[in-house]
């Protein structure tokens, strides 16, 4: 199995710990990654301005991988959803296809929709699969309640993102209950991390912020779980933020998917950049040995 | 003596520039915080600086980056091989050619006692050191002109560069082809080192010149080709009696030889209209010109590029003294050598290609950020150019892991944004997801509230209807070239299919933030369907919900009509903008 990795602009600035962790994962599982040098953003930052431009700007990621012969795996989930959207448009816009293909074909790109777009988890549920993730589980966790955070762009529009049921996913809790860890339920689930308004109108998206991490926290949750930087930087430095500014006191700790799986997977600590992230999560760590403890006291 | 006089005047010009240059690094201020810091300071922060580095294990990082990245310039490597080579070829051949040839009296001559330019290895090494600079500029006129590198950006300054090297060279080659064939050249060459004089002996010259026309490239007017072997053998004794010991095989000397072979032709031609003479002072001024205007060109970077490339690798943001960081930015500015690696590598100069802003793309910001440095004036247009250009960059980083010289190009972004910011005028791109990263790096105070609301209000400023406190609506406000506009979009002519039930507002993460949301956010979602549906352009562009809306697509996702509410609202940000551009520069407040 064979990927181009689209990283996007924030993973390699501002959260590499992602990008090692989930290539540290998918090494394990057996998916190859190719990285395409010439990658740019994917067009969501500009979207409020300039459709064509971000259309432009994705439609060219996606000629470069097709150029290549690939599809594509995206770690992010804002660029995930602006790459189907342009993908689609690209299928379905006769008139805007050309007018981008013109653009791009003065680098010798084009695009007419010959490659897919997914998501790494997805990537890891259907392609990869629960049973081949099992096998190469190292030990599980016991008694950790994780709250999972779908993040908007890979649930809606769902006609065209086509992750998962949009009104009662599931492909993310059962990934996380891989590792043991139980996936628990609560109501804001579905709803955004506030991330989009953050540097825009920061009380908002604070406000918003703030009530996912209350409501989580009061439904049992021991670490919230994201697989998108944008919602990762939101829970982990925007909170910490929050934390200091309106010094509330319903912290709860975010850390990324491919850090969890990869604990239980038992890859290399350094490679997951568990110290990396600003609030701690290393106390995951003692719901490993709650087991051992348990057959001890048995 | 004239010679003499160009040479100085031309060392002091270079001399009085590079004390100027380096003074513009204390003096020049980047950004928002630098004003603070006079230029005394500056350059007593920099002395105790280095010294303090100079003096701790730091030593040993410099080192090694002086190593790695000056000499061996593997950061050029890393991106491009051909480019490392011409970078190489030209850096190393003309740095050779320097201490080799130009410094002669100064350098080889001290340190060899038989040194000869005529002699090899020297006249040898002279010729490849030429080639090497001359394969260097090939190169760097096939990446530049010849290979169509989109949005690689070649100025003046880069034709300058290119042009100058190309001079030197050419004329050296040149004047090395017109002496090996000039007559006169061997005429006086007889008389001053063979002790022969043109009446007396007639003969043996004649017999020396056969020698030299066979053996040596020398055209002449006088003997020609085939000679006899005894006159030749003749020749040859004169030659090593009085020539050899300070003539090597002129084929040695290859770029020259083969030139003049090619000018053999015309080459008596040549030789009577004074070629060496005129050539070489072609050479020498080529070179003086060089010299004279190294410190207003590009070619400075051969003393700031190094300087930039062992500063960041000691500094640190948090950690080095502000003062420092001020003069090492301004440093930077002439470090750079516009060789666009960052625009090649930049994730958004794509952007480029739609909106027509060279300050989208690094290398170009740059110049820009040069002017502002140097105190310009600009005019309004210009710094929104650069400020929008600046906006537009998604803080990924990899201008500044790239950058072969090491300029930290990210911070120099933030702190150029932060300042053209402070001068009030709107930026659109301030209201997209842009603004995470300046977010992130937030400090308290008025600077970083006011941009957002300064856009928001040139936007709102538009939209009359939007500012009647209770909206009786003429329906004389209906534009119904706005509603066509929206009509043509297959996703935004689904407004059509909206009934009012209201879904969209009441799924809104952001609607259900306010105890009042009107009175914050305007007209709510359903509302702002509505207004499209009536054509009321005012109220559909004016409205906060647009700039509050998360992309969420709860609304879109319910919507049981199938209105594309979110891409419905993308579109009327795009207009919104759009709209307020339009409108002439000199009638917006600001």
């Amino acid at each position: 199995m064979r990927f181009a990795l689209f990283l996007g602009c924030n993973i390699p600035a501002r959260l590499n710990q992602y990008e090692s962790s989930a290539r540290a994962v998918l090494k394990k599982v057996d998916v190859d990654l190719v990285d395409i040098k010439e990658f740019n953003c994917c067009g969501y930052p500009v979207r409020n301005l300039d459709h064509q431009a971000f259309v432009l700007a994705s439609a060219r990621n996606l000629a470069l991988a097709a150029k290549e012969n690939l599809n594509v795996i995206s770690l992010c989930k804002c660029c995930y959803g602006s790459l189907k959207k342009a993908d689609h448009l690209m299928k379905e816009d006769a008139s805007l296809r050309v007018e981008i293909n013109k653009i791009l074909s003065k680098e010798g790109l084009q695009y007419d929709g010959d490659i897919q777009v997914k998501h790494f988890l997805s990537v890891l549920f259907h392609e990869v699969g629960i049973e081949t993730i099992k096998e190469k589980i190292d030990k599980t966790f016991t008694d950790l309640n994780i709250a999972t955070h779908y993040g908007c762009h890979v649930l809606r529009p769902s006609k065209i993102v086509q992750f998962d049921d949009p009104v009662a996913p599931s492909i993310f809790d059962k990934l996380v209950e891989v590792t043991g860890a139980k996936s628990i339920d609560w109501s804001m689930k579905l709803d955004c991390c506030g991330a989009p308004l953050w540097g825009v109108n920061d009380d908002l998206s604070m406000n918003l912020t703030e009530k996912k991490l209350e409501n989580g926290k009061k439904s049992g949750a021991d670490f919230l779980c994201t697989a998108c930087p944008y919602c990762q930087m939101q829970f982990d430095t925007v909170q910490n933020t929050i934390l200091s500014i309106r010094g509330t006191n319903h912290q709860l700790p975010s850390l990324l998917y491919p850090q969890l799986l990869g604990l239980s997977m038992g890859i290399e600590k350094d490679l997951l950049g568990l110290k990396m992230n600003d609030l701690p999560i290393e106390g995951i760590e003692d719901f490993f040995t709650n087991l051992e403890q348990k057959e001890m006291e048995a | 003596m004239f010679f003499t006089i160009s040479l100085y005047v031309a060392l002091a010009i270079f001399g009085l520039g590079l004390v100027y240059k380096a003074s513009t690094w204390f003096r020049f201020n980047i950004g928002v915080e630098t004003g603070k810091f006079s230029a005394q300071t500056r350059v007593s922060k920099a002395i105790s600086g280095i010294a303090s580095v100079l003096f701790s294990v730091k030593i040993l990082t410099l080192i090694k980056v002086f190593v790695v990245d000056v000499v061996l310039q593997v950061r050029i490597l890393r991106q491009d091989f051909l480019r490392w080579l011409m970078h190489i070829c030209i850096y190393l051949g003309f740095m050779l050619l320097l201490l080799m040839h130009a410094l002669e009296s100064f350098i080889t001559e001290p340190l060899f006692t038989d040194y000869y330019s005529t002699v090899n290895p020297f006249m040898f090494l002279r010729d490849l050191f030429g080639l090497m600079v001359i394969i260097g500029i090939g190169i760097a006129i096939l990446r530049r002109f010849i290979f169509k590198v989109p949005r690689l950006k070649t100025n003046a300054m880069d034709h300058y560069a290119i042009i100058i090297l190309a001079v030197i060279m050419i004329s050296g080659v040149f004047l090395e082809a017109t002496k090996i064939t000039s007559h006169t050249e061997f005429q006086v060459m007889v008389e001053d080192y063979a002790g022969l004089s043109l009446e007396d002996d007639a003969e043996e010259i004649k017999a020396l010149e056969s020698y030299w026309v066979k053996e040596y490239g020398v055209i002449s007017p006088n003997v020609k080709k085939p000679f006899d072997t005894e006159i030749l053998d003749q020749g040859k004794e004169s030659h090593e009696m009085s020539c050899a010991e300070c003539h090597s095989r002129p084929q040695w000397a290859f770029l020259g030889y083969s030139t003049a072979k090619i000018i053999s032709a015309v080459a008596l031609g040549l030789d009577k209209a004074n070629m060496p003479t005129i050539l070489w002072y072609l050479h020498f001024f080529a070179c003086f010109i060089g010299l004279a205007y190294l410190p207003f060109s590009k070619m400075f970077h051969i003393f700031a590029s190094p300087l930039s490339l062992l500063a960041n690798a000691v500094m640190e943001k948090e950690k080095s003294d502000p003062a420092n960081i001020a003069t090492r930015q301004v440093m930077e500015l002439d470090a750079c050598t516009h060789c666009c690696t960052c625009t090649l590598n930049c994730s958004a100069a794509v952007f480029f290609e739609t909106f027509p802003n060279t300050n989208i793309l690094p290398s170009e910001k740059i110049i820009s950020i040069k002017a502002l440095a140097a105190g310009k004036e600009l005019s309004e247009q210009e710094l929104r150019h650069i400020q929008e250009g600046i906006y537009l960059c998604t803080n990924c980083n990899r201008c500044t892991v790239v950058c072969p010289v090491g300029i930290n190009l990210q911070d120099l972004w933030f702190n150029v944004r932060e300042s053209l910011l402070k001068k009030g005028y709107p930026e659109f791109f301030a209201l997209s997801p842009l603004s995470f990263y300046r977010g992130l790096m937030k400090e308290d105070g008025d600077n970083y509230q006011k941009p957002l609301d300064k856009t928001r209000e040139a936007i709102a400023d538009r939209c009359e209807l939007m500012k009647m406190p209770d909206k009786v609506l003429p329906l004389s406000n209906i534009d119904s070239a706005f509603k066509g506009i929206l009509n043509q979009s297959d996703q935004a002519n689904t407004f059509s299919g909206c009934f009012g039930c209201e879904t969209c507002s009441t799924v809104c993460p952001v609607v259900a933030n306010y105890d009042n949301p009107k009175e914050v956010l305007g007209l709510l979602p359903h509302q702002i369907m509505n207004a499209c549906g009536l054509g009321l352009k005012d109220l559909a562009l004016g409205s906060n919900m647009l700039w509050d809306c998360l992309t969420c697509y709860q609304c879109q996702e319910q919507c049981p009509q199938g209105v594309c509410v979110t891409d419905i609202l993308y579109e009327l940000k795009n207009e919104a903008v759009e709209q307020v551009k339009e409108k002439p520069l000199m009638e917006r407040k600001l």
